[in-house]
């Protein structure tokens, strides 16, 4: 575990003495290189923000309306019918949503069932295996401006409520 | 995307009537606004910082050695893309991020493989069959270790956070294939 992450950590620091040092090597000038493509970013992020403006108003509002609550509560009975732990919920709606947020649930989650129990490993498996899909998808076609998205909403979606039963049914079979 | 939002703004404003949460639901726009302005700085950061770097992967023909090992994979996936494209090690780089879980480099990464992608759209408001199949993987979210989940576990005291790295990777691989065959079924059916 402990050299898994070490590797982790070395790999960015690696990788841009790689890029620099090849540069270098080629006799790029790497500062000016890095200064011009850095320049992009400016004009990429002006772009985004509109997007993830309207992700983020829709998100919070959903939120604090009680919206959230209440869809939270319609898939109660089918938990308790598989008897599968009702916190659970908070984070297989969230996730998709807002990454910041479900940070925060799945830490309650954790503090308040315990860091070894069967709620706290479903949704330590949904947090890792499903995506902030909203964000993504304004952040992806925000920076280049496509409108027509054909049929990408409706499989992300699908993806993700499929990608949900699959981590509960995961964390069932393996515990 | 246009349904959804309406859904999003009429479900909230409805319940936010009803819940009697209308002051609640006017602060939450406002907090949405201040939120994605941080957002969008530190997105200025890190989206700059990278293209920076790239810019010197392409400068100095870095570009096309990268690429190498995985060409075979991206090719194969990505059919239409020439060989030789900028794209195929943009998504290479975004694809390695993620399974490293480097959320921080994998987003501009990201955000520099749909560019490129973009480049070989014909029709600049429509999205391309390859870039529905980069955002599908992306969102299926492929990671070899879960560092924030294994660091809040242990944090919080368990006595075995590591064993949750298998079930997250089973997870993440099913759901990446399920993700990639709808889309494909999608494309099959409603041609």
């Amino acid at each position: 575990m402990k050299t898994v992450q070490f590797i982790s950590q070395l790999i960015i620091p690696l990788f841009i003495l790689l890029v620099v040092g090849y540069g270098w090597a080629k006799k790029v000038r790497v500062y000016d290189s890095f200064v011009a493509g850095a320049k992009d970013g400016i004009s990429v992020v002006i772009k985004i923000f509109p997007y993830l403006l309207a992700i983020f108003v829709a998100v919070k509002g959903f939120q604090a309306s009680g919206a959230f609550d209440f869809s939270r509560d319609l898939f109660r009975g089918i938990l308790l019918y598989f008897n599968i732990p009702l916190e659970v919920i908070s984070i297989a709606i969230i996730k998709p949503l807002s990454g910041s947020a479900s940070i925060g649930v799945f830490t309650d989650i954790v503090k308040t069932t315990g860091p070894d129990s069967l709620a706290s490993r479903m949704a330590a498996v949904i947090m890792g295996s499903a995506e902030t899909t909203f964000y993504i998808l304004a952040v992806y076609l925000g920076a280049v401006g496509i409108k027509k998205t054909r049929y990408l909403v409706p499989v992300c979606v699908l993806a993700d409520i499929v990608g949900i039963v699959i981590a509960i049914s995961v964390v069932r079979i393996l515990f | 995307m246009n349904t959804i939002w309406l859904l999003l703004i009429g479900i909230s404003i409805l319940f936010a009537l009803v819940n009697n949460r209308l002051d609640e639901f006017t602060k939450s726009l406002f907090e949405a606004a201040k939120s994605a302005v941080e957002v969008s700085l530190f997105l200025l950061g890190i989206v700059a910082l990278w293209l920076g770097i790239t810019k010197i992967i392409e400068d100095s023909g870095l570009i096309h050695r990268l690429s190498g090992a995985f060409k075979f994979f991206v090719t194969r996936l990505f059919k239409n893309l020439p060989p030789d494209h900028p794209a195929v090690t943009s998504i290479t780089l975004n694809f390695l991020a993620n399974l490293f879980g480097l959320g921080n480099a994998a987003t501009p990464l990201g955000i520099k493989a749909m560019q490129d992608l973009q480049s070989l759209n014909r029709e600049a408001e429509t999205i391309t069959w390859e870039m529905m199949l980069f955002i599908v993987i992306n969102t299926a979210s492929i990671q070899l270790v879960p560092f924030t989940v294994i660091g809040i576990l242990a944090q919080l005291g368990s006595s075995n956070p590591a064993a949750v790295v298998l079930p997250t990777f089973l997870a993440t691989v099913l759901s990446a294939v399920f993700a990639v065959g709808a889309l494909w079924l999608f494309r099959k059916f409603l041609k």
